[in-house]
């Protein structure tokens, strides 16, 4: 539970969500919520599957493939995140 | 731009696979000589990567059974089941499957492919959720997708993953979230097609009825493989009775080309006139259809060819992890080795190829996990002394890449 409830407020989830991201940031790019998740940081369609899982685990919602394609940027990724969290 | 330029980065990486000898994904198979031997570059070469598990690919009652119905009623259907593509053939079929699988209703399509489209985007619409395991076939992705359902993907084999979203689902729908309302769809394999590891079924299906949802398990690569007569892996785990619907194909353990959806369910021949795959594609050719039905006849009569398969399994399993190999799975037809990288598995495929040994290729993101294999299929037809020859040959391999490597090259 402390996780989901720790992304109140603004700065938490986004940082949270850095700090998920860094692993597939190879070129240490600096992460900011405009961040292109494919353009900037070669997160493909296969990639982007791991990526969901470990963003479900940690906010403990579903992602349903069907939002992935729509998921471009960081911010993308937390709206969706906050969405889910309000329908679990 | 141009249309194709999307693939640029894909062309590449196949132009650089390429230039390292034969092409994995599209290798020329000259002329097939039975179900262990074709020739490839001229040479007489073991198939051990053909899903050919039953070897009943020159199995003289199918092939007699298929040249009659070519002779007697032509080349093609040239019509879909809807029109004029229902012969007696197909409906025999379809009740000579459903006697062998004990399946009340039992629906044929052209390939396992449309199969799966046909029995997801059947039975799952827009307002259903379907949750899938994470590394399904790429014919269930795309049945899926074509359904229009809600799709949650769950870490692969794992019964409890599935259990927590299933009981995340059951929450939203008792608040009331309109997404939540349609009925739940899970779906799995039984033996999986790249690493050759077997689905928990047991423990799926009590999850499965705790929550409610209905279970469709894809059996493509575990009929006539798994359980006592081979209706696959929910005959081996006695948990039949709990799975609602099950898919398979007819292009690996019954030698031919071809797939089918089955269940008891009361409703499940709707399918026939709202499944969009079912209907929309010509029936299988007179041919097919009758081969598959004398196939069926064959794994009924002859048991002792899934008992052959396994001490084949077996010996190639033991004797590849002997030698030191590292194989993705515990025993199962499908031998999947692991390779560190690419490169490797490259190279290690064409020097099989060239000391005439025919395996896949299998490399990400047709494989789980970023991994490379040369994934080998056993057959029942394979002999012992093929099946040795197949050990020595992956051994002699590896020790020439190895002193390869040491020169230098
Ligand atoms: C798990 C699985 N399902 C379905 C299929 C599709 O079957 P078919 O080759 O008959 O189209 C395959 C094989 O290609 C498979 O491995």
């Amino acid at each position: 539970m402390s996780d989901s409830q720790t992304g109140s407020g603004e700065q938490p989830i986004y940082e949270q969500v850095y700090e998920l991201l860094q692993h597939y940031n190879r070129e240490g790019r600096e992460l900011r919520p405009e961040t292109d998740l494919n353009a900037e940081l070669n997160i493909d369609s296969v990639a982007a599957m791991d990526l969901i899982m470990e963003i479900e685990d940690k906010y403990d919602i579903d992602i349903p493939i069907n939002l992935v394609a729509d998921l471009r940027t960081v911010q993308d990724l937390v709206t969706t995140v906050r969405k889910q969290q309000g329908a679990a | 731009m141009d249309i194709l330029a999307k693939y640029d980065s894909l062309a590449e990486r196949r132009e650089i696979m390429l230039q390292a000898g034969d092409n994995p994904f599209g290798l020329r198979m000259e002329k097939v000589l039975s179900p262990t031997d074709a020739l490839v570059n001229g040479k007489r070469t073991l198939l051990v990567g053909t899903n050919n598990y039953l070897g009943l690919t020159f199995d003289p009652d199918c092939i007699a059974a298929g040249i009659k119905a070519l002779q007697e009623q032509g080349t093609g259907t040239t019509g879909s089941r809807i029109a004029n593509g229902s012969y007696a053939l197909h409906e025999e079929l379809e009740e000579a499957l459903g006697r062998y699988l004990k399946r009340d209703h039992t629906i044929v399509w052209p390939t396992g492919y449309q199969a799966n489209l046909g029995v997801i985007a059947g039975l799952a619409g827009p307002g259903d959720t379907i949750l899938l395991d994470a590394d399904s076939h790429s014919s269930i992705y795309d049945g899926c997708r074509l359904s229009g359902a809600t799709l949650i993907r769950f870490r692969h084999n794992d019964p409890e993953d599935l259990d927590k979203r299933l009981a995340r689902l059951r929450r939203q729908k008792e608040a009331g979230s309109p997404d939540a309302q349609g009925a739940v769809l899970v779906i799995v394999e039984g033996i999986y097609s790249m690493l050759g590891d077997i689905a928990p079924l047991e423990a799926f299906v009590e999850v499965k009825d705790r929550h409610g949802a209905f279970l469709l398990v894809d059996e493509a690569h575990s009929l006539g493989v798994m359980g006592e007569t081979g209706r696959g892996v929910a005959e081996a785990q006695g948990v039949e009775a709990q799975v609602d619907f099950i898919a398979g194909t007819f292009s690996k353990s019954l030698g031919a080309i071809g797939g089918f959806g089955a269940s008891n369910h009361p409703h499940f021949e709707r399918l026939r006139y709202c499944s969009r795959p079912y209907m929309f594609t010509a029936s299988a050719s007179p041919a097919s259809i009758a081969t598959v039905t004398a196939a069926v006849k064959r794994i009924e009569e002859e048991p002792g060819l899934i008992r052959k398969l396994w001490q084949n399994a077996e010996a190639l399993h033991g004797g590849l992890s002997e030698k030191g190999f590292e194989i993705a799975s515990p025993v199962s037809p499908v031998v999947a080795v692991r390779l560190p990288d690419e490169k490797t598995a490259v190279a290690f495929w064409n020097a099989l190829l060239q000391a005439g040994i025919y395996v896949n290729l299998a490399v990400p993101p047709g494989t789980p996990n970023n991994i490379c294999l040369m994934r080998c299929s056993v057959s029942a037809a394979h002999t012992l002394e093929q099946i040795e020859r197949v050990v020595q040959t992956f051994v002699d391999v590896r020790e020439a890449l190895k002193a390869g490597a040491a020169a230098g090259n």
